[in-house]
């Protein structure tokens, strides 16, 4: 199984491809409702997790939000 | 009377501002908001911990407030245009609270990087609201970047030592034509009436009111306080005077 080099919050994670930034998300376990994802440095739309395949070396961030002053 | 402070083109119905950090419970949040006033709150971003359950924040402020993203974790001007950006593009609003802080012992933010993201995110249409230290060149420089108005601190973050630095952000109400907001280092409801009173158009308040044993209880204490305070600054204190000076004439006494 050939594997797909990304960075995931700063982390050098491997992944077995195919894979959708969606599908990366559930994988993970995270409740998509609430979250902001940066890809290769461009805010991600909602309607674009589905249909968006990762490639070797993508840069996603997953944010929230959280208490600030 | 009518006495409003207007940011962004917004009027505001408080000169409270909330930071919503360090809060034993998220759950009181509402509750908090509620006792202190407070319609501008502010929030952060980070990084989703994909081993453990995280928590929206934001589901605990309630739909009438302005939220008001910082962009805490920004080392500079670049770092910060971006945490905007993405916190604009989650649907945030256009209120962002510019901090930009790279000693991680004081926490004093970097007025250079402070002034180049005011300038950088005024030009994108934000409402930018700086966190500086207090600085009367720095304030110009800020104002002329486009920022609504200007924060300067009272005293490190999260320290709750007051308003040390009263005589800089005197000058700062004094000469610069934009609300003056006290950010960070007021710890007692006292210290922020003090602000109030100098002239401040309002205060922001995280750390004192989080930390206290009873945040809904401190928040309204600062809320009245800032009311207080507001009024007094426009009452017009009485002068202070070296010798005393009695109250009652000083002619008429029964022994004489």
């Amino acid at each position: 199984m050939k594997l797909l080099n990304i960075t995931l919050n700063g982390n050098r994670v491997e992944i077995e491809k195919p894979v959708t930034l969606m599908e990366l998300l559930e994988l993970k376990g995270i409740e998509v409702e609430k979250i902001i994802v940066e890809y290769n440095y461009d805010i991600l739309m909602r309607d674009d997790w589905k249909i968006t395949a990762l490639k070797e070396n993508d840069n996603i961030e997953v944010l929230r939000f959280v208490g600030g002053g | 009377m009518q006495d409003k402070l207007t940011i962004g083109g917004i009027e505001l119905g408080s000169r409270l501002l909330l930071g919503t950090g360090k809060f034993p419970s998220n759950a009181i949040i509402p509750q908090v908001i509620k006792s202190s006033g407070a319609k501008v709150i502010t929030v952060a971003l980070r990084r989703i911990d994909f081993d453990s359950e995280d928590e929206n924040i934001l589901k605990h402020i309630p739909k009438d407030c302005i939220l008001m993203p910082n962009t805490s974790g920004a080392r500079n001007a670049d770092e910060a245009v971006r945490i905007a950006r993405i916190a604009r593009a989650a649907g945030c609003g256009n209120w962002i609270k510019i901090e930009v802080i790279s000693d991680n012992k004081y926490l004093l933010p970097d007025n250079f990087e402070t002034i180049r993201a005011t300038e950088i995110l005024a030009k994108e249409g934000f409402t930018v609201l700086p966190y500086m230290s207090p600085d009367l060149m720095t304030a110009r420089r800020l104002k002329d970047a486009g920022a609504s108005a200007v924060m300067p601190l009272g005293a490190p973050i999260g320290t709750n030592k007051g308003l040390r630095t009263r005589e800089l952000v005197k000058i700062l109400i004094d000469e610069i034509d934009l609300p003056i907001i006290v950010d960070a280092g007021l710890g007692r409801p006292s210290e922020a009436a003090e602000a109030m009173e100098l002239g401040a158009a309002a205060v922001l308040v995280n750390t004192a009111i989080a930390t206290s044993d009873d945040p809904i209880s401190m928040g309204e204490a600062f809320g009245l306080a800032v009311l207080a305070g507001r009024k007094a600054f426009l009452s017009g204190a009485g002068a202070v005077k070296d010798f005393a000076e009695a109250s009652s004439p000083l002619t008429g006494f029964l022994g004489t």
